[in-house]
């Protein structure tokens, strides 16, 4: 996966536009109880069943998740357990050592979040309040970071860390996404700094503030909002990485919860429930993350949509 | 987004020298040189050796690309990827423009945001996952003899139709295209949604007042206003189509045989399963060459098809 993981919407366009987006629909318009008619309903069951046929593999992961395998083999994966069986689950948190999966994992997000932020920021002070000679050329080379796959990084990297004695340490896989992950925050900042209002600068100028004290005391503290968004998307891009952690951190110890995941593929195939298990274990953080966050998404929804 | 270059030019302050920001680019370059330049220049370089991960690499000029282009894994890992497109691009953004001009201008209107909101969430969820959880899940599903897929099968009947989804090269394509199609309907949806409410209303309205049903309207209003929605949907998803690596590992690793190998997942193999750094380097290279070919193309292509339709 990518820095910008191209496949995946930013969360916050999930949301509903904030108040005061552009042209918001009046939103009774044409909510009239007698446009529904027959057709309505017919298209409402379709798009219904459409939408629960998404979430019918969550579904599966949760139910099977708790039932006893014996049952499994008689009543099939689509029934309810009839008791509540946590062994699966527990076998599966035991065996990988999940609680230690999951430390991991909020280490090198955490700290790939913020440190991704930090030189996006300053990166993007340079681009776009102080519009370097040529800043598009620059961010043209950032855009590298977009297109070329990681595969045509990696082995490199993997020698380099081993010369440096960064391999299969966190420290490692936390420069180097943070990296990546900046180039996309530079580009994104870039153009928002890009339409600072120059009177707020020029002020802080003629009262004497020095480059530094104009990014630490007023560019820094107007685009907190922004930070924080980017913060948060740089944090569940990198939870959910997984070819670079992969390669650069091969040992249980260090693994994510992503990448332990995926090593499980090809085991655990006598016990019909525990993948099930695995899943859920996995599928839970995500959708926790996805709760806590939407509040701080919600601010991004400008940044969500089109880039 | 526009671009820092696009902005309106600022006058620059008499009280500030020009230049001195470079020093604040310091960090920011130096990552980059270190984790994308010269690993990259690096790659290139081991392209053109012959190097098993111990020792020192041989120069061997372009036998490697040589190799490649008579190497039918290379070539049938290329044609899965147009197939890849499919799953992740094209058929997605086709369903997901629909799906959303349905939410946004049928079920909205009719049965409150609130109805379409939660449906909109139901799509998205696959998209918060890690892929590799999805992955897990789907191999499941598709298990061959207590898998969900299979067991559903027996229990209406159609026990007939059993397959080892997975393990058998005529379905393993389909089956891991499935996967691709279910994580990616989410993006598109919301991504146009999005696009929608940013739609002039009015437009909807006088075409309703002219008496345009609904596909006319779809077709007249809804696939013009998202023509930049789709036009950035399409490159950054074929983008992520050609670089797809997570779920073909967590799912078939390639197989069997080459029917579901990806030029990441064969890179990724020749260099630490088979130990032939050379030939891994060149094939990672070949995929950067054709990812930035498309990402440009697509670019260009974009830029001069949306000319006087953004503005």
């Amino acid at each position: 996966m990518t820095v910008i993981k191209p496949g995946r919407a930013p969360e916050s366009a999930l949301l509903p536009p904030a108040t005061g987006a552009p042209v918001p629909r009046p939103k009774k318009r044409r909510g009239s109880r007698s446009r529904r008619g027959v057709s309505g309903w017919v298209v409402l069951v379709v798009m219904a069943v459409c939408a629960l046929l998404m979430l019918f593999p969550f579904w599966l992961a949760l139910i099977n998740a708790f039932k006893p395998a014996e049952e499994y083999l008689q009543t099939g994966p689509t029934s309810l357990p009839t008791t509540l069986d946590f062994s699966a689950l527990v076998a599966f948190w035991q065996s990988v050592d999940f609680n230690q999966k999951l430390v991991n994992s909020v280490v090198i997000s955490g700290s790939v979040a913020l440190i991704a932020a930090a030189i996006s920021l300053v990166s993007a002070f340079a681009i776009g309040i102080g519009r370097v000679k040529g800043r598009v050329w620059i961010l043209a080379i950032f855009m590298l970071a977009f297109t070329i796959p990681q595969e045509a990084l990696v082995y490199p990297l993997f020698i380099l860390t081993r010369e440096l004695g960064l391999y299969d340490t966190q420290l490692g896989v936390i420069i180097i996404l943070s990296v990546l992950q900046s180039a996309f925050g530079t580009y994104m900042l870039a153009s928002i700094l890009g339409a600072f209002p120059p009177e707020v600068l020029e002020a802080a100028r003629i009262d004497g503030a020095s480059r530094f004290q104009i990014l630490t005391r007023i560019v820094f503290p107007l685009t907190r909002p922004t930070l924080a968004v980017l913060i948060t998307f740089f944090f569940i891009w990198t939870w959910n990485d997984f070819f670079l952690p992969l390669v650069l951190l091969p040992s249980a110890d260090n693994q994510t919860v992503s990448v332990a995941l995926g090593a499980l593929s090809g085991q655990y195939t006598s016990d019909p429930t525990s993948l099930a298990a695995a899943s859920l274990a996995g599928i839970l953080p995500a959708l926790i993350f996805f709760l806590l966050f939407q509040r701080t998404l919600m601010r991004g929804v400008n940044l969500g949509a089109v880039k | 987004m526009t671009s820092a270059a696009t902005a309106p030019p600022r006058r620059r302050s008499r009280l500030e020298p020009a230049g001195g920001y470079w020093a604040y680019l310091i960090p920011g370059a130096i990552g980059f040189a270190a984790v994308v330049l010269i690993p990259f220049g690096m790659n290139i370089y081991l392209s053109l050796t012959q190097y098993r991960g111990v020792g020192t690499p041989v120069f061997i000029g372009l036998d490697n690309y040589a190799r490649l282009a008579a190497d039918p894994t290379f070539w049938a890992s290329f044609v899965n990827s147009i197939v890849f497109i499919f799953a992740m691009a094209i058929i997605p953004t086709a369903l997901g423009v629909f799906v959303a001009a349905v939410l946004f201008d049928f079920i909205a209107p009719r049965f409150g945001t609130r109805v379409s909101s939660i449906m909109r969430a139901m799509f998205y969820l696959p998209q918060i996952l890690p892929i590799a959880v999805a992955g897990v899940l789907w191999k499941w599903i598709y298990q061959p003899e207590y898998g969900v897929g299979n067991s559903i099968l027996d229990s209406i009947g159609l026990g007939a139709l059993r397959q080892n989804w997975l393990g058998d090269s005529d379905t393993a394509i389909w089956a891991v295209v499935n996967v691709l199609i279910w994580l990616q309907i989410g993006y598109t949806v919301v991504l146009f949604m999005a696009g929608l409410s940013r739609v002039d209303p009015a437009l909807y309205e006088a075409a309703e007042l002219d008496g345009a049903g609904w596909m006319t309207r779809f077709r007249m209003i809804t696939l013009n206003q998202l023509r930049p929605e789709i036009a950035v949907v399409i490159i950054t998803t074929s983008v992520a189509a050609l670089k797809v690596f997570a779920p073909i590992f967590v799912l078939t690793k390639g197989g069997p045989g080459t029917s579901t190998m990806v030029p990441s997942y064969f890179s990724f193999s020749s260099f630490f399963t088979t130990s032939q750094v050379g030939y891994g380097a060149a094939v990672a290279t070949v995929l950067a060459l054709v990812i930035t070919v498309i990402a440009v193309g697509l670019l260009l292509f974009q830029t001069r098809n949306t000319e006087g339709f953004e503005k």
